[in-house]
């Protein structure tokens, strides 16, 4: 009797996280959907949105210069050690450059862009959340969508490939600076065999896949943010800094989850 | 005498929230012009009530007619033209802490009307004066004392001239001076503006001095209904018990 009383207490535990994580699942599609639908619905917010791509963009600079050079450094004095073993040290060019297009340059990118705006976001309309900031615009008359999903989402889509690229090219050149100037490989060779071996499906592939982080990383911030102080994101401070936690820990996540999907894809 | 006009008709109103049940039933009828107060104990389902009014919340059962529509299965674009007609001054004051008073107030004027810039500075400077609060147009919340910030607060949700303002606990927090500055307050906007004014309250026995008519909510019903002075006689052990033993 006490055996049939667990299984069912097990089964009823495991049915209410199922029956949870499918009401997640569509909760989230739900807040997609509107926020895909007002992103191209009228009345366009210029002002939140280019103070959107400020914040994201402007404010990520220094930590994307930072981390794509260092990037960009290891990655040649890793792969010299391994390519000259081979005889091959005159493809350190075009390996730092694919590593960097087709992987690092999203993955990081996403994952910094994560951390310094990604959370920010997140905590920003939590706290909007429960200090009523959200429900007054909706006593207004207004969309808080518009107010403030849909500035945070175009500007993603905006600064993530951008910021991308230009990871891309400062990796490029810190790689540059290890393999010619610290390690001697040849200048000339580090950027022809670069152009020969490159080429446009590798950008588009890392060009696809920092759009569609800026889509996942946005979405999973913006909506946990959005579902604080209400019954399903817990209440106070609390659900503020669990919502913020939440957000970085499931966006990383999905980030790397995803390159691995669209990784296998492209190739 | 001209009959009032009703405004807003609560029936059977039932809302349930983690499984407790808040409201079981709340019947009541508002008529334009009234200054009610929708008095009760903590946590009785007070804010609840207004937030199924005001739309942030949907009844289980139940409907809310404003201006003879039954707004619970209406659609949002339906809804949106019932609560341009809402002021809602919040019980936390839910001004935009990132940006002054001055902005905060500007914020639905620039959303929701085609005035001009010099129009909305005169606007805002009109309903600061009203609300004790001129000069303080830079400011930012954060800068403001708690009364100061509902004053800031009840002038972002009349600014648009409202045909209803509803206010969530107004005093809460505040000292008996500022209490009966804000009391005071809202009764002289309501006669000067002439909206129909919705206060959510547990201030006993001051807010007899401001509504015109009393609603106590007890166990998620409306168990008495009238004016200041019919409540203040009632009968009813529940409604006694609240006004005398607080």
């Amino acid at each position: 009797m006490i055996v049939v009383n667990i299984f069912g207490y097990v089964m009823a535990y495991i049915g209410r996280v199922f029956l949870g994580l499918i009401s997640e699942i569509g909760k989230m599609g739900i807040f997609l959907f509107n926020t895909l639908a007002y992103s191209v619905l009228p009345p366009y917010r210029w002002k939140p949105l280019l103070r959107q791509i400020w914040f994201q963009g402007y404010m990520s600079l220094i930590v994307i210069f930072m981390t794509g050079s260092f990037a960009g450094m290891v990655l040649a004095l890793q792969f010299y050690h391994t390519l000259k073993q081979f005889g091959a040290d005159s493809m350190l060019g075009p390996a730092v450059a694919l590593s960097l297009i087709r992987e690092l340059g999203p993955v990081f990118t996403a994952l910094m862009v994560t951390g310094r705006a990604g959370s920010a976001i997140t905590s920003e309309i939590g706290i909007m959340r429960i200090s009523e900031q959200i429900d007054s615009l909706y006593v207004m008359a207004l969309n808080p969508y518009k107010y403030v999903i849909v500035p945070n989402f175009l500007a993603a889509i905006l600064c993530f490939p951008l910021l991308t690229a230009l990871f891309d090219v400062i990796g490029i050149y810190g790689g540059y600076f290890v393999g010619v100037k610290l390690l001697g490989v040849s200048g000339e060779l580090y950027f022809e065999q670069m152009k020969s071996i490159v080429n446009m499906e590798d950008i588009a592939m890392g060009f696809y896949k920092s759009l569609c982080f800026a889509i996942i990383v946005i979405w999973i911030c913006c909506y946990k943010g959005f579902m604080v102080g209400t019954e399903f994101g817990g209440h106070g401070a609390r659900a503020v800094s669990k919502a913020t936690t939440d957000a970085v820990v499931m966006s990383s996540v999905t980030i790397l989850i995803g390159d691995y999907i669209m990784g296998s894809f492209f190739i | 005498m001209m009959e009032k006009q009703i405004l807003i008709e609560i029936r059977d109103v039932k809302k349930t929230l983690n499984g407790h049940a808040v409201l079981n039933g709340v019947n009541l009828t508002i008529y334009k012009g009234d200054l009610i107060a929708i008095v009760g104990a903590s946590g009785g389902g007070k804010s609840v009530l207004m937030k199924n009014v005001i739309g942030l919340m949907k009844p289980d059962y139940g409907q809310i007619i404003i201006d003879g529509k039954n707004t619970v299965n209406m659609s949002h674009r339906q809804y949106l033209k019932i609560i341009e007609r809402f002021g809602v001054l919040f019980q936390s004051g839910a001004l935009f802490d990132s940006i002054n008073v001055y902005e905060n107030i500007a914020f639905p004027l620039r959303e929701r009307t085609k005035l001009k810039e010099k129009d909305i500075k005169l606007k805002i400077e009109d309903v600061l004066a009203s609300v004790g609060l001129k000069g303080m147009d830079n400011k930012y919340p954060a800068e403001l004392s708690g009364g100061m910030r509902k004053r800031a607060a009840l002038a972002r949700a009349i600014v648009l001239n409202p045909d209803v303002v509803f206010f969530d606990e107004p005093t809460t927090g505040l000292d008996p001076i500022l209490m009966n500055a804000i009391h005071g307050l809202i009764k002289e906007n309501h006669h000067q503006y002439g909206y129909t004014g919705i206060i959510i309250s547990h201030e006993i026995p001051k807010i007899f001095s401001v509504a015109n008519k009393v609603a106590m909510l007890h166990d998620g019903l409306i168990i008495a209904y009238g004016t200041p002075e019919e409540i203040q006689n009632s009968e009813n052990p529940h409604v006694r018990n609240f006004l005398y033993n607080q």
